[in-house]
């Protein structure tokens, strides 16, 4: 694929006037035109808002005809969302049946912090129904298509819009991460995805998944414009009492572009065993690479990390079942007429959820009923604050830690729908970040001899997502030279 | 029955099992779903055993990454705009704007 252009620069033409905003957009729905539908048919797009995009860019270049001092940090830049993310007067399915008719009565905080800054929405990408899935294939409107290679996954399960970057169609665009539905598509897709801490980017407007787990972020090319597009979403926001008080640092500022003072551990005992010949490969030639260009590499320990996946499985279901009990037929979505009330819930809840969605609402209602909450839910918690604690002492020595974001390459379709344990194992590496509620960084690190692309993460330090940042861009500059 | 005994029998789901469930989830399964989950859920709370041999007596359950900005999460108590009636029923399957309510199935006879 060629290179492609940063979101900085894409914007800077624009500044310029070597371009207009209606040219940047025309080209995005171009390009989304060739690959989408036609073409390769990726399907990044659950719905593209030709029209709508067509009118907020011709608005911004008005605008900035008549004062040019007035374009904002993301002036005339056509962004992607994924379709649990809500824009006002449009559809979100969220990729679920039960949503298929449902209008947005209102903005995201996001959305409105978007096009504040002078982004142009250009359409909703396909997703994991309601965000659960690592491959897209649980979307109830088919699956999105890797680039790379289209017989494969693109990762999931904001896998539209990794695909809408790495394909070239926008710069950057927003997904969200409950256990690794960022990281774990921008790495099988070959690009840039950061999860932010929880409580950096207010939830208003996300639709639920896990909600002390979900955090929206971007994907993008390179780290300087996730770290762009982080600082116009991110803060406070009165609608979403989860989002923190802070001040929202400018992350560029503290680029340094080098590694040479970093500490950087690695949970070398956790790549023992699970983890792809190829994958391992490269990730040990990335830390031999930051070696040599002067990073202090530390051997860590985490030790309840090998039961993250356990512990992420009961506590994200057991929200889940609880956040999706508000599609009952009644307020908003389908409904499945006839007989009493709780047999059109019964009725609504079986149709419109898929198979994904529903094993997760049996799960996490079990885990929550009389008799297993301490056993299941509780531990999961206990087990979640020792996990929290393991990274609390490793950053207590290291200023970033260091793994692999997917043990495994992109698969091929079908090759793991059946055995939803051995799907849920491969987010071995991310669920922690979530549990732990810090931040972390994926960045392409190589590819398999075949060509596909191979991602690592950076881990911070909840609320610095500035050194994580730092370091995915100081290896960028790395890897390009190698 | 302890917990630890309904725990070991938890590993084992059966079609009953399941069914108690999905009434409790208020989901509608099919014969072959309830199959499956059987199956599929045992397998899963299975993996999930192995988090039992850890020691956590004394450990407090997770409270938020972000408990030192929990404090002020209190806001002052005024009243600020919400969706308008016609803006909350734009999405009902069955609405009745003039009565301004959701509509469902008749509830007591």
């Amino acid at each position: 694929m060629a290179a492609r252009e940063t979101t900085i620069a894409l914007r800077d033409s624009i500044a310029r006037g070597e371009r207009t905003a209606t040219d940047a957009c025309n080209a995005a729905l171009a390009t989304i035109d060739a690959l989408d539908a036609s073409g390769p048919a990726l399907h990044a797009f659950q719905l593209v808002l030709a029209d709508r995009a067509r009118a907020k860019a011709a608005a911004l270049d008005h605008a900035f005809a008549k004062d040019a001092t007035l374009a904002g940090p993301l002036h005339g830049v056509p962004i992607a969302l994924k379709d649990n993310i809500v824009v006002s007067g449009t559809i979100a399915t969220a990729g679920s049946k039960m949503l298929e008719h449902f209008v947005s009565p209102y903005d995201a905080t996001v959305v409105e912090r978007l096009e504040a800054a002078g982004a142009v929405i250009i359409g909703k990408t396909t997703c994991d129904e309601f965000a659960m899935g690592s491959s897209t294939e649980n979307s109830a409107y088919g699956p999105s298509k890797n680039p790379v290679d289209p017989s494969r996954i693109p990762g999931g399960s904001s896998g539209g819009s990794a695909v809408a970057v790495a394909a070239g169609m926008t710069t950057v665009a927003l997904g969200s991460d409950t256990g690794g539905s960022i990281r774990q598509p921008a790495a099988m897709c070959g690009i840039t995805g950061l999860k932010p801490t929880y409580g950096r980017v207010s939830r208003y407007g996300l639709i639920a998944y896990g909600s002390s787990l979900d955090q929206i972020g971007p994907f993008a090319g390179n780290a300087r414009d996730a770290a762009l597009v982080l600082e116009v979403i991110a803060g406070h926001d009165p609608h979403d009492s989860t989002s923190a008080r802070r001040p929202v640092p400018s992350f560029a500022a503290a680029f340094t572009g080098s590694v040479a003072d970093m500490r950087i551990g690695v949970p070398s005992r956790l790549l023992e065993q699970g983890v792809d010949p190829e994958v391992l490969s490269a990730f040990r030639d990335a830390i031999a690479s930051l070696t040599t260009q002067g990073a202090t590499i530390v051997d860590i320990e985490l030790p309840h990390s090998r039961h993250a996946i356990s512990a992420y499985y009961l506590i994200a279901t057991a929200e889940a079942s609880a956040n999706l009990a508000r599609f009952d037929g009644v307020r908003f979505g389908a409904r499945v007429s006839g007989g009493s009330l709780t047999e059109m819930y019964d009725a609504t809840r079986g149709r419109g959820f898929g198979a994904e969605v529903k094993r997760r609402i049996m799960l996490g209602t079990y885990v929550l009923s009389a008799g297993y909450y301490d056993a299941y839910y509780l531990k999961a918690q206990q087990v979640r604050t020792l996990i929290q604690r393991d990274f609390t002492a490793a950053f207590a020595t290291v200023d970033t830690v260091l793994m692999p974001t997917s043990p495994v390459p992109a698969f091929r379709f079908g090759e793991r729908v059946d055995d939803p344990l051995q799907m849920y194992l491969a987010d071995v590496f991310t669920v922690s970040a979530n549990l732990a509620g810090i931040p972390a960084i994926s960045v392409p690190c190589g590819t398999t001899t075949t060509g596909l692309p191979i991602g690592m993460q950076f881990l911070g330090r909840a609320w610095d997502e500035a050194t994580i940042l730092c370091a995915a861009d100081a290896w960028e500059r790395i890897a390009a030279r190698a | 029955m302890s917990s630890d005994t309904k725990r070991a029998d938890g590993a084992r789901f059966s079609r009953q099992d399941v069914a108690r469930i999905a009434t409790l989830a208020r989901l509608a399964l099919t014969e072959p779903e309830l199959d499956l989950y059987a199956r599929q859920l045992g397998g899963i709370l299975e993996h999930a055993e192995q988090m039992q041999g850890v020691d956590t007596a004394g450990v407090p359950p997770y409270s938020g990454a972000t408990t030192e900005d929990a404090g002020d999460a209190l806001r002052e108590d005024v009243p600020v705009a919400s969706l308008s009636m016609d803006a909350a029923l734009q999405n009902a399957p069955q609405g009745d704007r003039v009565a301004g309510t959701f509509v469902v199935p008749k509830v007591i006879g």
